[in-house]
């Protein structure tokens, strides 16, 4: 077997990426959060896999600008799909399935993106023009998403140098697929419409780990702002790929930034094997011109096949094809991702475009041993004149279907004469991707005449600078310079209490390990016992905060505290006023020195008659003890201090007593 | 300088620069790079726009504007593509007369503006499967909106359908705006009575410029029911249900606009469609349609109008002086769309004896639009009644204003008025409402959701 273009993913390093030329971009998108959906009222953030009603559309392709079809119009024709929607009563309007022009945009979405577009550097547009981008998959029942643009070259820090973002777009979420089998597509219907931005960067990133980290620095700082949604689904980007004599290829939809990584290491893979490919060709003497990939009914000479699949399809009165692949033999079994051959590229064209989607859906002769029996595979040659040279791929199915494949086989064979096509791909869980469709041209997109152009006034664009967040890099640099751990930095710095943070270490001058501790540990360690912590507001954590750095409470008692309120208060949020009662209420003064003592003496009696395995084990009992008196008024760690200086001083007497 | 005024226009000339000039701008929100585009003449006069590469457009403030700087100009020449219409002796000839509308259109994504596609190369292009179908040759009569259309626009549709049949055509088509389609669809009806082959009106709700557009759809059953059906009357063909599946067959006097934006608007009222149609088939749902005549090519044609008629919509309250005005103002004729069974208020009685001692023909329909109207359930239509009022049957209030017109224009005999109103030509009036011509489903019920399920509706 031959092996793949780069060393192991692991393996690799910045120079092997270097060295092939490997760039990398990132369209990151992001769920607002918004009541609404863009452009009509339903509500967003609603998910339901329940529907009333379905409703079936077929697309049409539109000509371009130049009179042709654009590619993915055309892919999208061939299919021929029959598009189902699923309409839940509480989910969708008739807007969504573009029985209703839109309303106009929704405000709140205009100023969250106008935030972003602060946090994102760009040039601004004075004047919001909304277009249509064509979607000729059905994934939006109007053929097309409503998008516009805020602003364009912005930059974003990184490492020691900028990463150039391109442009920041706001459009509406498209439908969620249900099911995509034969000729048919499913869609849900809830999410389409919600409004979302499109954050493009250029291809300034020249290692897979670049890409991860950038992705996770863009989602950081949409999350910065405290208005974006969250929860898988909420943000997904799509990845762009390249390297030295490739092509720009565009994979969609990775759900999770970890995933980016391999993915992109072996989409470079991929483009180098395919270039591979294309220099073999070439040496073999195959040119996209004299490429004749001829196809041949063989339903009637694989009629005594007991390959099963083919098999099931004769008997069950289908077509069985065969394309002759000049040239092409042996190049199928190329590797060209991980556990990935150049078969599959011809195997997703089929099932996407010619709709066989049950798997497996072709057999070829590089495998030959696999499939059909040895003879099968010699009466095709023969049928098909094929030399040794040639490779042979069959196809089965019905009539339109099969032809369709032919076609596809033969045009994806084309392909690989001149390189590295212009697909749009599908990530997969296992880091290898999948074609998904042709790339489509910039002749998608058209200008909305349904909505007219939206103005962004002065003051509408003062008050969005103005309450835009702090650079979250910024935020982050202030708490770690204070010492605050990676974990609690990371979380801290996108959390909505960042600002208190900041204005804690600012004002009380408290340390950033502490609000580390309390505002990032803490509250998740409560959210995650159930006790809903974001009832309390910014201002009673503030007044907590306040009574430590006064020395009202001590350090273990902010958390202490904390839960205390959470158990007692209600659906209501608790407010500064609720923890001044609170602290009224019960002692929460630090122990004085001599409480302290006298408490101790008592803890250590009590602990006295009882025998204990180690010496430790009476410490804890102790610190228990002591503890249901004492929490919160003083500092755990320095009272086990004293518990154990003081049960080593009783031991010292003892032994010093028996002695 | 397309659309640019005021400080836009000011900012271009300023830095020699003009529409389809591609430039770098520098503004105090930075650079931009891109195509300067025409303006809507609907847009402010403070913002230029500009294409960006990749193919958004942007607005960018006059007043922002420091610096132009031209690299090129890129004019858009849009032109729909066209391929040539094949024709084939074996199959029908059909006529598509264009009114304004854009049952098929491209939108020229650099101008914003809406291209009609319409000669026949141009629709071949665009919906090559009519060509399976027939051969056609196509005329653009007008270039009207659709609630522009009125007696003129009607007068010379119904001449020009003559002459296509009088030429041999198996069948026409009308490309019409939606808006008013009902409105043509009757006065053709009255207008050119008994055609041998069918007329068929056709529109879309939806600019095929939009992958999701119904116009191709519509367009292929239009044609295909001018070409072969074998229903030789003037009908609406227009999507069915909500779904992309088939187009419905409508009498032309018995359909309506139903609703603003969806395209399975157009309606049959208190009575069913005439048939469904899709690529494959024609599926009749009844057996009173008026057949086709092979050969024959014989037409009547009656293009007479009135235009001093008006449609009045009564509404509680309404005072008599509208009524009053529309009769000291001249008009001849007055459809009410009354409430209920065909009702107006008390204090309009007074009106209603001054425009019958005017010689002004009123003439009741209901706003229900649904049934029929019943003056003699209560004593005031009775009242009404004697006051010269005549009741429509179930005609639609905005057919009854198309036939009145139409009526005003040949005689303004009372008798011969009222004779003419209550004859049907074309169902307007008819003798019977089945069971299912009333379907308005309400939503939420179970049994209703439960076909929505289950049925691609």
């Amino acid at each position: 077997m031959e092996t793949l273009p780069l060393k192991p993913f692991e393996q690799m390093t910045a120079a092997d990426y270097a060295a092939v030329g490997f760039k990398c971009g990132l369209e990151v998108h992001q769920q607002l959060l918004t009541r609404s959906k863009l452009f009509c009222r339903c509500p967003a953030g609603h998910y339901s896999p329940h529907y009333d009603a379905e409703v079936l559309r077929h697309m049409r392709p539109t000509l371009s600008e130049m009179g042709e079809y654009d590619g993915t119009a055309l892919m999208e024709k061939k299919t021929r799909k029959r598009i189902i929607y699923r309409l839940h009563h509480k989910t969708v309007c008739t807007y969504e399935f573009d029985d209703t022009p839109p309303f106009l945009m929704d405000d709140d979405a205009i100023d969250i993106a106008l935030e972003l577009a602060f946090l994102l550097r760009l040039n601004l547009v004075n004047e919001l023009h909304i277009a249509r981008k064509q979607y000729l998959d059905g994934s939006i029942p109007a053929g097309f998403q409503r998008t516009t643009i805020l602003g364009v070259d912005g930059w974003l820090p990184y490492k020691d140098r900028r990463i150039g973002v391109r442009q920041l777009g706001l459009e509406e979420d498209s439908c969620r697929e249900v099911s995509d089998q034969g000729h048919e597509r499913v869609y849900l219907t809830d999410r389409l419409g919600m409004p979302l931005i499109e954050v493009v960067t250029e291809a300034d990133m020249v290692t897979p780990g670049e890409a991860a980290e950038v992705c996770d620095l863009i989602r950081k700082v949409c999350r910065s702002t405290q208005k974006v949604r969250r929860g898988y689904g909420a943000t997904r980007q799509d990845v762009n790929v390249s390297v030295t004599g490739g092509t720009r290829v565009e994979i969609k939809g990775v759900p999770q930034i970890w995933r980016i990584p391999r993915l992109v290491h072996n989409e470079a893979n991929r483009q180098l094997a395919l270039l591979g490919i294309r220099q073999r060709l070439r040496e073999r003497g195959i040119t996209t011109a004299s490429l004749d990939a001829v196809s041949k009914d063989v339903t009637t000479l694989l009629d005594k096949t007991s390959y099963a699949p083919i098999r099931a399809a004769i008997d069950g009165g289908l077509r069985v094809k065969c394309v002759r692949l000049p040239g092409f033999d042996g190049l199928l079994n190329t590797p060209t991702q991980e556990h990935t051959t150049f078969a599959k590229e011809f195997a997703d064209r089929v099932r996407v475009i010619a709709c066989l989607t049950q798997l497996p859906n072709m057999v070829h002769s590089d495998v030959a041993s696999e499939s059909l029996w040895p003879q099968d595979w010699l009466k095709l040659r023969k049928r098909m004149h094929a030399s040794d040279n040639d490779a042979l791929i069959c196809v089965w199915g019905d009539q339109r279907d099969t032809d369709t494949a032919c076609q596809e086989i033969a045009i994806r064979a084309r392909e690989a004469t001149e390189g590295v096509p212009n697909d749009t791909r599908q990530a997969l869980k296992d880091g290898t991707n999948g074609f998904e469709r042709v790339l489509p041209g910039p002749e998608r997109m058209y200008p909305d005449t349904d909505l007219p152009p939206i103005g962004l006034a002065v003051e509408r664009v003062r008050r969005a600078a103005a309450a835009r967040p702090e650079f979250v890099w910024e935020t982050e640099a202030r708490f770690r310079a204070g010492g605050m751990v990676d974990d609690d930095v990371r979380r801290l710095g996108i959390s909505p209490r960042s600002r208190l943070a900041t204005r804690a270490i600012n004002e009380l001058g408290l340390s950033p390990v502490l609000l580390g501790v309390v505002l990032a540990q803490r509250l998740r360690a409560l959210d995650r016992a159930g006790l809903r912590p974001q009832r309390l507001s910014d201002d009673a954590l503030w007044e907590l905060l306040k009574s430590h750095a006064q020395a009202r409470v001590s350090r273990d008692g902010l958390p202490w505290l904390m839960e205390q309120m959470l158990q007692r208060g209600g659906d209501e949020p608790i407010i500064d006023e609720h923890v001044l009662r609170f602290l009224d209420e019960i002692d929460m003064r630090p122990a004085t020195e001599a409480q302290l003592n006298d408490l101790i003496d008592q803890a250590v009696a009590d602990a006295a008659p009882r025998s204990f395995a180690t010496v430790d084990k009476r410490a804890r009992f102790v610190m228990g003890r002591l503890m249901t008196r004492l929490i919160g008024r003083v500092d755990g760690q320095r009272l086990l201090e004293r518990v154990a200086e003081r049960l080593a001083r009783e031991r010292a007497m003892a032994h010093g007593g028996t002695s | 300088m397309n659309g640019y005024r005021g400080p836009g226009l000011a900012v271009l000339e300023r830095h020699g620069v003009s529409v389809w000039s591609d430039v770098e701008v520098k503004t105090t929100n930075g650079r931009f790079r891109g195509l300067i585009l025409p303006r809507s003449e609907t847009a402010d006069e403070k913002h230029i726009v500009l294409k960006l590469a990749s193919g958004y457009n942007v607005g960018l403030a006059a007043e922002a504007i420091e610096q132009m700087t031209e690299h090129g100009r890129r004019e858009a020449n849009y032109k729909i593509p066209e391929q040539v219409f094949p024709t084939d002796p074996a199959k029908p000839d059909v006529v598509l007369y264009g009114t304004g509308g854009t049952i098929a259109s491209r939108l020229d994504y650099r101008s914003g503006a809406v291209v009609p596609a319409f000669s026949p190369g141009e629709l071949y292009g665009s919906v090559p499967e009519l060509a399976d179908i027939c051969n056609l040759r196509t005329e653009k009569l007008f270039g009207v909106l659709s609630e522009n259309m009125g007696a003129e626009q009607y007068r010379e549709l119904a001449e020009r359908c003559r002459e296509a049949i009088e030429s041999g055509a198996d069948g026409i088509v009308v490309g019409h705006g939606t808006d008013t389609m009902h409105h043509t669809a009757a006065a053709l009806t009255f207008m050119l009575q008994d055609p041998p082959v069918p007329i068929v009106m056709v529109g879309s709700q939806r600019s095929s410029d939009r992958p999701s557009s119904d116009a191709a759809i519509n367009l292929i059953c239009a044609v295909k029911a001018a070409a072969e059906s074998d229903i030789a009357e003037v009908v609406v063909c227009m999507f069915g249900p909500t779904s992309d599946e088939y187009c419905l067959l409508h009498r032309g006097t018995r359909v309506r606009k139903m609703h603003s934006s969806y395209r399975s608007t157009f309606r049959t009222i208190g009575d069913i469609p005439l048939a469904m149609i899709d690529q494959e088939k024609i599926t009749p749902f009844r057996d009173d349609t008026r057949p086709r005549r092979r050969g024959d090519r014989r037409v009547t044609i009656n293009t007479a109008w009135c235009e001093d008629v008006a449609l009045l919509y009564y509404y509680p309250g309404m005072k008599p002086d509208v009524m009053e005005a529309l009769i000291e103002t001249g008009y001849r004729g007055i459809v009410i769309a009354g409430t209920g069974l065909g009702h107006v208020n008390k204090p309009n009685y007074p009106a209603l004896e001054k425009a019958r001692d005017a010689g002004v023909h009123i003439y009741m329909t209901v706003q229900t639009l649904w049934g029929f109207t019943g003056m003699y359930v209560y004593e005031t239509g009775r009242v009404m009644m004697d006051l010269g009022v005549v009741p429509l049957a179930n005609m639609l209030p905005e057919v009854a204003f198309i036939k009145l017109s139409w009526v005003l224009g040949q005689t303004d005999d009372r008798d011969e008025v009222k004779r003419l109103m209550l004859t049907s030509i074309g169902d307007e009036i008819t003798d019977r409402e089945p069971y299912n011509g009333y379907l308005l489903f309400q939503g939420g019920i179970p049994e209703v959701q439960d076909f929505l399920r289950r049925i691609k509706r």
